[in-house]
This record gives C-alpha cells, structure tokens and sequence, in this order.
C-alpha cells in the first residue's frame, strides 16, 4: 500500500492524458455528479456531498474538500461502453445492389477515474453480457479492452446504497488497475493507494508515492468499514429466484402497477440493464440506409412487440419482468444477480418506488406454491 | 424508379398554421422532400392548387365546425394515406378547452350577430370523424419528424417514431431529472416523446406537448405532484393543456376537477 496527496492525483490524471487516453472522472452538473471528460483535478467535485432518498437526489455542500464525497449518480459507465445511440454501420445503393460500410473510428481509449466498488461488479456483470460463448460484441469488448480503472472505495454510503446485501462494496477487491481511499484527518489529505495490474504499477513508478504507514492503511479502513456499517438499506437475497419464480402471480404486482409510471427510468439509470433496440434510417432518396442500435427498455411498450402481437401489455407485466429478471432470471442467465445495489433506480424513480422494498412485500406474505 | 412522383396535399382545419410551417421551416431538408414528392396542394406555400387524389395527406387542425366535418370526409375520400398532425388534429387541441363549457354562451359575447356563427360544441380531433393512417403529435410537431415519417413513407418503412415517455429521451441525453434532482413537476413520465426532452434539457418540467405516451398512468403522476406540493387545481390545469382532450389527460384533469 502505498499513499499519495492530491497533487499526486493530478499528475496521474497528466500521465494518462499523456499516454492518449481520455481520463473521465466525476464532475458537477445540473445539480448531481455526473461522468464526463475531465481535464484535472480541479474538474472534480471537491466539498460536494450527495444525500439520496427513494425518489429524490439532492447535491449538498460538505465541511470539507473531500473529492469523492459522494455515491453514485443518475448516470453510470455504461454510457462509455454501451453508448446510448450508436451507428452500427451503413449501406449505400450500388447499382443494383449495395454496399455496407463499417465504420471505421477509432476505438476510444477511456481511463475511468472514480469507478465505485458496485459500478466495478456492474461492469463485470456487464461483461458477461457482451462477451460471452454466444455472442461478443465487438465495440463493447474493444473499449473495455483498453480502458484504465482508477476506482475509488466508498468512505461513505447513501441511504438508497445497498451493495452489503449484494456483495459488491463498499470496498472494490478486484478488477481495478490502481484503487484509491481517500482520507481526510489530522495528518492531512491524502489517498491511500493499491495497485493491481502491471499497468497500474507502472503508473504509479512514475508518481512521487510514499509508503503507507499502518495508521494510515486503518485510517482509510476504518473509513470505508463505517460506510459498510452505516448501509441503511438491505436486501435480504436467499432464495431470491425462487421466491420471484414461485410468486408470479403475487397480488403485490398488480400493487406496484398503481404506482408505476412505466417510465423506464429504473432501466436507463440502471449499471447493468443492456436492453436495446434497432432504428433503420434512410435519406428521402432512398440511396443510403443506416442501423442504429439505442437504449430501451422492458418498460417501454413497443419492447415487447412482436409479429402477432404484445406480449407483455400491462405496466404490472412490466415491473414484474424487471425485478424478475435483475433478480431471478439473471442468475440463469449469467450466473448472477444483475443487481449490484447501487441504488440508482430507487433515487432516480419519479414516484420513489423502492426494488427492496417490494421484494420484501413478496417475502413476507409469499403465496404459498400449489 | 420509372413511376410518377406521389402526390402530396397539406389542408388545414381548425388550428394555428404552426405545424403546416414546420414543414417551410424545415428550409435544409425541404428541398429533398420536393425532390421525393409532388406538391399537389398546398396553399400555405403554393398557389398551384392540383385536383385530387392524393398519395399522402397532412391534415393539421381540429374539427371544430360542420364545415369541418365535411371538408374531412371529402380528404380522406381523396387520400390513399392520411397523415393527421399536431395536438389540434390528434387530441382536439388547445381550442377542446371549450368542450367543458358552453360554446353558445363563448358565441354570444364575442360576436356581435352570433347568429351567424355555425360551431360544434366540440373540438375534436380527426380520428374522432375518419380513419387515420398514422398521427404524428406535438404542440407544434417537431419538423424532424414530420421528415422522418414523410421520408418513412417515400421509402415504403417504419417510421422511427417512438411511443415511449420523454424520460427515456431525456435519460439518453444524460440530462439530471428534474423530478427527482429538484422538485420540479415534470410531465415527462406520461408524456409521449418527440422533443428530445427540450424542456428537462434547460432544467424545466415537461408541459406534455406531445400527449400521453403509450401507457400513461396519469393518476400515478398525479399523486406525486400532490407529494410535491400542487393543489387540485394545478394538477387539473396540467393535465388541461394542449393536449386536454386526449383520453388519458382530459381523464386526469378531470378528476381533479373538483
Ligand atoms: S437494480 Fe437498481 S440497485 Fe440494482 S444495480 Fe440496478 S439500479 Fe442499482
Ligand atoms: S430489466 Fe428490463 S431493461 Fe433491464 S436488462 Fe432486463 S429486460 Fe432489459
Ligand atoms: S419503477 Fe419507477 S422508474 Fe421504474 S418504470 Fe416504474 S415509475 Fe418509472
Ligand atoms: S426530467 Fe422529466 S422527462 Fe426527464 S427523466 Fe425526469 S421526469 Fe422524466
Ligand atoms: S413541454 Fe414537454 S413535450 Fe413540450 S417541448 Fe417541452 S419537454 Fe417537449
């Protein structure tokens, strides 16, 4: 374990500049952090604080300059490696045929700084999505290739947080190539910092980083062990598949209906939701197609259309296929859970509907399986 | 391709002109739709006036009068494809205020010999008298989307016109919801998109210009305004805008009437 100060923290941001990437990191936007390119250290949101509850967000000022005093926001690294629009390739008429056309941009170089133990998992379980023995797909795998992982551990977490209960945080184990904890005590303001892959090491030779002393590998422990210990929320997960599968037709469902708005918003903000769709364009004159891939969602209606007809109409159908699938039907298909318990689709819910919550309405009054 | 290029008529009935110009104002791509299509009828742009029938129809406007009526039924005899479009021709538009009120009483004190005035009681939209083939909403409708459905057609495929709410828009942008960020009463989460979620992009609320999404659950919506702070009568006065009489919204409005 090694420590570095801030100054530190902006020379790594130089060197990855310098080595072509594009650092993203954490900024301050329209009232919540959002990801975006950042230039140095001072892009991020120092003394800002986030207090999160189920339907609501608010920025708030912190006592102090911590970097990364906050959770996670509305926005999650999907977007960089599942863009939300993305041109898959065009077509140009070519006599009486065509020709297709791929396209042929460079594949971008992110360094991601401030990725949080949950978004970590998300990505891996993200992973498994685009890259498995059935499919792969080419620009995800091409991206996620080449990105470099700063990741940051929670010190502290919000009331919506539940990543204990899905054992994905507060603290990132794995997956990273430099982890930082940030500290803020009487012995000043500094990073505690591990490193784990060989271009982690590498990076971190070229900055002026100490050695760690033990007070400051417990400070930071001590720090990260109190945002475990303060998780709020939970999510009792045993049995969790069988107990969607068994309860399908759970009135509890129909419930939720009431108050859902099917707006899909729990999907978009969602780490690990990949649903998407296929647009086709043309010019007026016909001359050149192009396909498009965007996000969408098992909320939307069209979604589920199919020849014949709508398999899933209503809104209680809907919400079901949504907590079931993260839930239940993920484990079959991935082997894990598509939650990692971060929270998102409880603050960013409209109307506040909490996925913990209704699990545990089913839990305590299953129906009884015939 | 060998065929004659299909003829376009634009008609107007009860309405404000705003989305008939959209298709002037779509100044870089008007050209390419001219290039596609003939423009049989247009008065707006054209003194050229040709006789139907017509491969495509744009009707902007409610139906408002008998001669509406009967202006409708002809149109959608001459149209092989009838495209309604604008809050005015898919819901009844602004003007369907009036179908809570007395429209007599509206007639006799702005017009001096009210007599001669020949009014329905109601504002409704197209589809309440013909069969439509394909609505594109909007308070006014968005110009590229009228391209896209125009372009769709010339190109015998979909339209790329989704039903879904303003939020999946919105959350596409990036943009930090309103709602949930500030307290901010947004229509968005019932409300069709088309807009590219224009007003949560400049941190407003939705107003709901492009009427209910695909399966609007109004009363859920309202709740949380209520939550939030809005009495009955705000409430009812979102729902009653431009779109006040599609079903789902003139539905909420007046539950909160009272
Ligand atoms: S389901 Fe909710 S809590 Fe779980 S990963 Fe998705 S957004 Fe986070
Ligand atoms: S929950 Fe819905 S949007 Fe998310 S991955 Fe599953 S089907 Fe797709
Ligand atoms: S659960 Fe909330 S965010 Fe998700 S679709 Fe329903 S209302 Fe929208
Ligand atoms: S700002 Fe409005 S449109 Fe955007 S996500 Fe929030 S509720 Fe939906
Ligand atoms: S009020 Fe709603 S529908 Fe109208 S422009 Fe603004 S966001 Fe779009």
């Amino acid at each position: 374990m090694k420590t570095i100060d801030k100054s530190n923290l902006d020379k790594i941001i130089g060197i990855l500049k310098k080595d072509g990437y594009t650092v993203i990191g954490p900024i301050v936007k329209d009232g919540a952090i959002v990801y975006d390119e950042i230039e140095s250290i001072n892009d991020l949101p120092a003394g800002w604080g986030d207090e999160q509850e189920a339907g609501s967000y608010r920025l708030v000022k912190r006592n102090d300059e911590s970097l990364f005093g906050y959770v996670v926001g509305p926005q999650s690294w999907k977007k960089f490696l599942f863009p939300q629009r993305m041109k898959l390739w065009e077509a140009g008429r070519d006599g009486r045929g065509f020709t297709i056309k791929h396209s042929d941009e460079p594949v971008p170089k992110y360094a991601f700084l401030g990725v949080r133990s949950c978004e970590l998992k998300a990505i891996f379980i993200q992973d498994k999505v685009f890259n498995n023995d059935l499919y792969t797909d080419s620009y995800y795998n091409n991206v996620r290739n080449n990105i470099f992982i700063i990741s940051v551990n929670c010190t502290q977490a919000a009331s919506t947080c539940f990543c204990v209960s899905m054992k994905s945080g507060p603290k990132a184990k794995d997956g990273f190539d430099i982890s930082l904890t940030e500290v803020i005590g009487k012995d000043g303001h500094y990073f505690v910092l591990d490193e784990s892959t060989e271009k982690g090491k590498e990076l971190t030779a070229k900055l002026d980083a100490e050695i760690a002393t033990d007070e400051q590998v417990k400070a930071a422990d001590t720090r990260v062990a109190s945002a475990e210990l303060g998780m709020k929320r939970s999510m009792n997960t045993a049995g969790i598949k069988e107990l969607l599968y068994h309860n399908h037709d759970h009135p509890n469902w129909a419930e939720i209906a009431t108050r859902c708005l099917s707006c899909a918003n729990c999907t978009l903000v969602c780490p690990t939701c990949f649903c998407h769709t296929m647009e086709d364009t043309t010019d007026l004159t016909g001359d050149h197609t192009e396909r498009w891939r965007r996000w969408d969602s098992c909320f939307s209606l069209d979604y589920s259309k199919v020849a014949g007809g709508n398999f899933r109409t209503s809104p209680k159908a809907r919400y079901r296929q949504w907590m079931t699938h993260k839930l239940a039907s993920w484990i079959d298909q991935f082997g894990t859970s598509g939650c990692v318990g971060c929270g998102r689709c409880i603050s960013w819910c409209p109307v506040g509907i909490d996925i913990t919550k209704e699990v545990e309405k089913i839990r305590n009054s299953p129906k009884t399986k015939s | 391709m060998a065929n004659k290029k299909p003829k376009l008529a634009v008609f107007k009935m009860s309405s404000c002109d705003g989305c008939q110009l959209s298709l002037l104002d779509a100044e870089d791509e008007l050209l390419d739709v001219l290039g596609g299509v003939e423009l049989a009828y247009f008065p707006e742009a054209s003194s050229k006036m040709l006789k139907g029938p017509y491969d495509i129809g744009l009707v902007e406007g409610s139906i408002t009068t008998p001669r509406n009526v009967e202006e409708i039924r002809q149109i959608r005899k001459d149209c092989k494809i009838l495209i309604t479009i604008g809050a005015c021709a898919t819901a009844g538009g602004i003007q369907a205020l009036r179908n809570w009120k007395d429209t007599q009483e509206f007639t006799k004190i702005v017009y001096a010999s009210p007599e001669y005035i020949s009014t329905l009681d109601r504002s409704l939209p197209v589809n309440a008298f013909v069969h439509v083939d394909f609505e594109l909403r909007g308070c006014p409708i968005n110009k590229y989307q009228l391209i896209e459905v125009l372009n769709a057609f010339l190109n015998s495929r979909k339209p790329n016109i989704p039903a879904y709410s303003v939020c999946i828009d919105c959350k596409l942008k990036g943009n930090v919801c309103v709602m949930t960020a500030h307290n901010i009463q947004c229509m968005g989460p019932v409300t069709q998109t088309g807009c590219n979620a224009l007003c949560p992009s400049y941190n407003r609320g939705c107003f709901g210009c492009y009427g209910p999404m695909d399966s609007a659950n109004t009363a859920a919506l309202a709740k949380q305004f209520k939550e939030m702070g809005s009495t009955k009568f705000d409430i009812m006065t979102a729902f009653r805008s431009f779109n006040a009489y599609a079903e789902a919204f003139r539905k909420e409005s007046e539950a909160n009437e009272k």
